[in-house]
């Protein structure tokens, strides 16, 4: 062996020239844009900028996605001898990854070598997805605008801080990103979920004909779901094909992931050079306080890189960009970066979850049909006690509905194996019984911002890179336990109404003690908030950083509200503004 | 030699690719042909971890759980046992579950019958099961059994299930695509009715 590798050096000398890593950054090219994370926000702010005509730089920590091979779009269990189980049987012991077999996501609560850490006494998971479009290849696709009162909830009800723009800021920003990922839904009319532009919705299924109809006679509306999935074809896109797994990345695209619908078309204008395996480490300024460069450790060789860039866009999820703001500490802002004001990490939360589920006898011995339809619900229930000052709690929630004849998969059955027990042929006559017939609730309700619940730097631990990692202190306040009970008896209400009789939560893992554990829900943010006060926020009305011109946020971090509306099209209608204005202020050279 | 080149098969592969209902026919086809090749080649299952002696009782136990009846074949036509053996092959945890739940059965039916679980006539396999399947006969003598045959249950449950007989059975239809979405008129009609809402 060792004369096979002398003789490969001596046949090839080329490769063995020597350049220091200062010569690396003297030589290399200094980018218009560098981006970090290919998310929601990464994925716009490319795609907006590349169309403008700005060269960019996307650094990503994970691989390239090729969804013709990472998708299992349309698999059958019985494909595989372990079922969906894992060769080792990980789903018997809780130890799948992420959202089961099947799921899109390339991620986990839990990445080897990637640990995070929580302060005494609080609970807290974190969910990643480290590859090219990140969390969009898996999530649900609900796409909800923010109401006129979540961007001023202080002055709407004298809680939280309002937001430095209006509705009316980022209403056009909501037109284009739905004009351009296509979004499903009716105009309603309601304050609690403002109109959009809008593909028109599939019918609703069964189930949700009698949620419907149950929700009207208890006075709670009940409309076609808005969901990031086409019923019409655009920009190439094929429109649905109704099989209902969404989770499990779409082929064809014709839902949205930034990888499929942003990044990957912004490959073709030459304008974008794509980094994979770019784990950032820390932003690296100059002595005027400006940003030059991205410290980066390349996963696959642990080597410590650097790209030079005239701006840098953060969207690396609103924690990592959270960490890297905190990590990137010099003796000119010895508090990390863009904080001078001291709020970066402050103002974390998560949306409140809770869920239930019934048994509804009206669906028994209905004639089968193929209900896969959309990957979720065709029909939601927005908020409709915006007016109730009665309630104990303020803010409110929706609801999003389960049900149908879903595949057969690991655990369909455990219900009735538990409940109705026995074995044999009374067993298997059950099942037929009741497949179908469970029909679930899930509410996701608004956090108010609070004192314990922020996130640091962990002073001890770091990952296996050597970056210091993310330590979160949580916790929930009777403002939000108020909430989900209310959530608990509105399910309750609605299933009887249907003449269906209560099993129980639906996920008491997950949920314990009726609410959800903290950034479960994966709608974690807000903790590099905006503002016109450079002394209580980060950023400006645009997401640039108050001390650092040259740099911004373009994820979830700087909200100031998680409202009962799901973050991500919002994330893409702020990063939109934010990469227009950014593209504006470059043409000037004011960054 | 077939005139097709690799080239133009990669061609024709990517542009399938373009079209939703092409590769889910494809993909269909690919997976009927594969299931097909192995069927040829599988003979009879030799067991990667059990004994004889277990993977006879196993494999009664499997038909007890979800038997064959007139909707449908049972667990051991849809590879329950296989897929246990799989598993617990390839997982400690689960192997110590199977063989010492196996063995608790065996011991227990030859104290109270003469004989092991899978050589025992079937009525005393069922009056055994008639136990161990109902949680409310949890007492220190038959716990190990219930636990284990929980676990079972379970798994032959999912393995039935997954499988192909056992999705047929419960009648889901779906996994095939379609241009538009459809709700039978007659299904909305039946539950709105039963349900007393109209």
């Amino acid at each position: 062996m060792a004369l096979r590798i002398s003789k490969f050096r001596v046949a090839t000398p080329v490769f063995c020239i020597f350049i220091s890593p200062m010569q690396v950054i003297r030589s290399s090219p200094v980018y218009d844009v560098v981006v970090i994370g290919s998310g929601a926000g990464g994925g716009t702010v490319v795609k907006v900028l590349t169309d403008l005509g700005v060269n960019v730089a996307l650094l990503e920590a994970g691989p390239m996605l090729n969804p013709a091979r990472d998708f299992k779009e349309h698999m059958w269990p019985y494909q595989f001898e372990h079922r969906t189980a894992g060769e080792k049987g990980e789903y018997y012991f809780g130890r799948q990854k992420g959202f089961g077999f099947f799921s899109a996501a390339q991620g986990d609560w839990q990445l080897d070598g990637e640990p995070y850490t929580t302060g005494e006494g609080s609970q807290f998971l974190w969910f990643r997805s480290r590859v090219i479009g990140g969390r969009t290849n898996h999530y649900g696709r609900i796409s909800l605008r923010f109401s006129d009162y979540d961007f001023k909830p202080h002055s709407f009800d004298g809680l939280g801080t309002d937001w430095p723009i209006s509705y009316d800021d980022i209403a056009p920003y909501y037109d284009k990103a739905e004009s351009f990922i296509g979004v499903t839904g009716t105009k309603e009319g309601l304050r609690t979920a403002p109109d959009g532009v809008f593909q028109p919705p599939p019918a609703p299924r069964v189930h949700e004909v009698l949620i419907k109809k149950a929700c009207d006679r208890l006075n709670i509306p009940c409309i076609p779901s808005r969901m990031a999935i086409l019923t019409k074809a655009l920009n190439g896109r094929p429109a649905c094909h109704y099989c209902g797994q969404c989770g499990r990345g779409c082929i064809p695209a014709s839902n949205y992931s930034s990888s499929q619908v942003q990044i990957f078309p912004a490959m073709k204008s030459g304008r974008l050079k794509i980094v994979t395996g770019a784990m950032a480490r820390e932003l690296i300024t100059d002595p005027s306080g400006k940003v030059t460069a991205v410290s980066y450790v390349d996963v696959n060789t642990r080597q410590e890189k650097r790209i030079r860039c005239r701006t840098v866009v953060l969207a690396a999820s609103a924690m990592e960009s959270t960490r890297l703001l905190l990590n990137s500490k010099g003796p000119r802002h010895p508090a990390g970066l863009a904080n001078s004001s001291g709020v970066v990490g402050k103002y974390l939360t998560d949306n409140v979850g809770f869920g239930m589920s019934a048994y509804i006898p009206a669906l028994e011995g209905m004639p089968k049909h193929d209900s896969d339809g959309f990957g979720g619900m065709h029909m939601y229930v927005p908020w409709w006690l915006i007016e109730d000052k009665q309630k104990g709690f303020p803010r409110g929630y929706h609801i999003e509905i389960g049900g149908g004849y879903g595949m057969p998969g690991l655990g369909s059955f455990y219900g009735v194996c538990r409940n109705h027990e026995g074995y044999g042929t009374a067993l298997k006559k059950e099942i037929r019984r009741v497949y179908g017939n469970t029909v679930s609730l899930s509410g996701r309700g608004e956090m108010i911002p609070n004192d314990k619940s922020y996130m640091d730097i962990d002073p001890n631990v770091v990952d296996r890179f050597g970056i210091p990692v993310p330590r979160f202190h949580f916790a929930w306040s009777d403002y939000e336990i108020r909430q989900a009970r209310h959530m608990a008896e509105t399910f309750k209400a609605i299933f009887e109404t249907m003449g269906g009789s209560v099993l129980g939560p639906s996920n008491p893992a997950r949920e314990p003690g009726g609410i959800s554990i903290g950034g479960t829900i994966i709608h974690e943010l807000g903790t590099v908030r905006m503002g016109n006060d450079p002394k209580t926020s980060a950023l400006n009305k645009y997401c640039q950083a108050h001390d650092v011109k040259n740099l911004f946020v373009a994820d979830a971090a700087p909200f100031l509200t998680n409202p009962d509306k799901n973050p991500t099209l919002t994330i893409v209608a702020l990063a939109w503004r934010t990469a227009e204005y950014l593209a504006e202020e470059l043409r000037k050279s004011n960054v | 030699m077939s005139r097709r080149t690799r080239r133009q098969i990669l061609r024709e592969i990517a542009l399938a690719a373009l079209s939703a209902p092409i590769p889910l026919q494809s993909a269909q086809h690919v997976h009927r042909a594969a299931a097909e090749v192995k069927k040829k080649t599988s003979g009879v299952y030799k067991p990667r971890l059990f004994t004889p002696l277990e993977w006879a009782a196993l494999r009664r136990l499997a038909g007890l759980i979800i038997p064959a009846d007139e909707v449908s074949k049972g667990a051991l036509e849809a590879g329950a046992p296989e897929f246990i053996d799989l598993l617990c092959s390839n997982n400690e945890e689960l192997a110590a579950i199977y063989t010492g739940g196996l063995a608790w059965l065996d011991r227990q039916m030859e104290n109270r019958h003469g004989t092991v679980f899978a050589e025992a006539k079937p009525e005393h396999q069922t009056s055994m099961l008639d136990l161990i399947a109902y949680r409310k006969n949890m007492s220190p003598d038959l716990g190990p059994g219930i636990r284990f045959f929980e676990w079972a249950r379970r798994m032959v449950v999912d393995a039935f299930y997954t499988s192909p007989i056992g999705i047929k059975d419960v009648g889901y239809t779906g996994n095939k695509g379609q241009p538009t979405f459809h709700v039978p008129a007659a299904a909305i009609d039946y539950a709105l009715k039963r349900s007393g809402l109209e």
